[in-house]
């Protein structure tokens, strides 16, 4: 059961990104999104534990990162930067989505 | 593919209700179904006919009547929230003894059965909160 796993909290403020990577399987994906996009930015705390998910693929919400003044380029190797149609596919190809709010 | 939305949060307060709008237009357009849109908690305020922004803001409870009438959305405010919101429809201005109403004509105030309802019926779940 592969799941689509959504944060929408800086991981500077709360800690539902800690939570989300200590329970994402391999196989299933986390969607970053909302203030949730600056656990995607290198640099900061968050970057090792993005890279340390074995098997998990992680992605932001490309509109949600250019409302903060985040370039792509800020963003952490690997994190795939998607719109919401992206997000809309993710939430159709994995088996449920969890949101971590 | 057959979703189900759930909102948990206001219109002008939070981002949740624009990313929920943004994620059911879009599938919309890919396709999809939406089961239904559930208005949960302080979301019921998405329901308001009352709303009057200023004319260069975004009118979010129009933005979800239109895209009801364009694909025939259920959009469902959750009752007990409602109450407590003073979210009134002529049902509930009739059984509580109130003098007015405000939901919106696209919108109907149910039971938290029509969410359960609809994860049922539907392939996926998708929370929008806080």
């Amino acid at each position: 059961m592969s799941e689509l796993h959504t944060v929408n909290k800086s991981p500077f403020e709360k800690s539902s990104f800690d939570s989300c990577v200590e329970h994402v399987l391999e196989g299933s994906a986390v969607l970053l999104y909302e203030d949730g996009v600056y656990a995607a930015i290198r640099g900061t705390a968050a970057e090792g534990k993005v890279k340390s998910a074995q098997g998990v693929k992680f992605y932001a919400l490309g509109p949600d990162l250019k409302a903060r003044g985040l370039s792509g380029e800020r963003v952490t190797d690997g994190v795939e930067i998607v719109d919401y149609a992206g997000f809309v596919d993710l939430a159709a190809e994995y088996d449920k989505v969890v949101a971590w709010v | 593919m057959k979703f189900a939305i759930q909102i948990n949060e206001g219109p002008y307060q939070h981002q949740a209700t624009d990313s929920a709008y943004l994620f059911t237009k879009t599938a919309l357009e890919k396709g999809h179904e939406i089961f239904r849109v559930f208005f949960y908690h302080d979301g019921v305020g998405n329901g308001t006919r009352l709303t009057t922004p200023p004319q260069d803001d975004r009118h979010i409870v129009n933005r979800w009547a239109d895209l009801a009438e364009k694909y025939d959305l259920d959009l469902v405010v959750c009752v007990a929230a409602a109450q407590r919101r003073g979210m009134v429809d002529a049902g509930e201005a009739e059984r509580n003894g109130k003098d007015a109403t405000n939901i919106h004509p696209k919108f109907r105030i149910s039971g938290l059965g029509q969410l359960i309802e609809a994860a049922v019926q539907s392939e996926r779940l998708v929370v929008f909160g806080d």
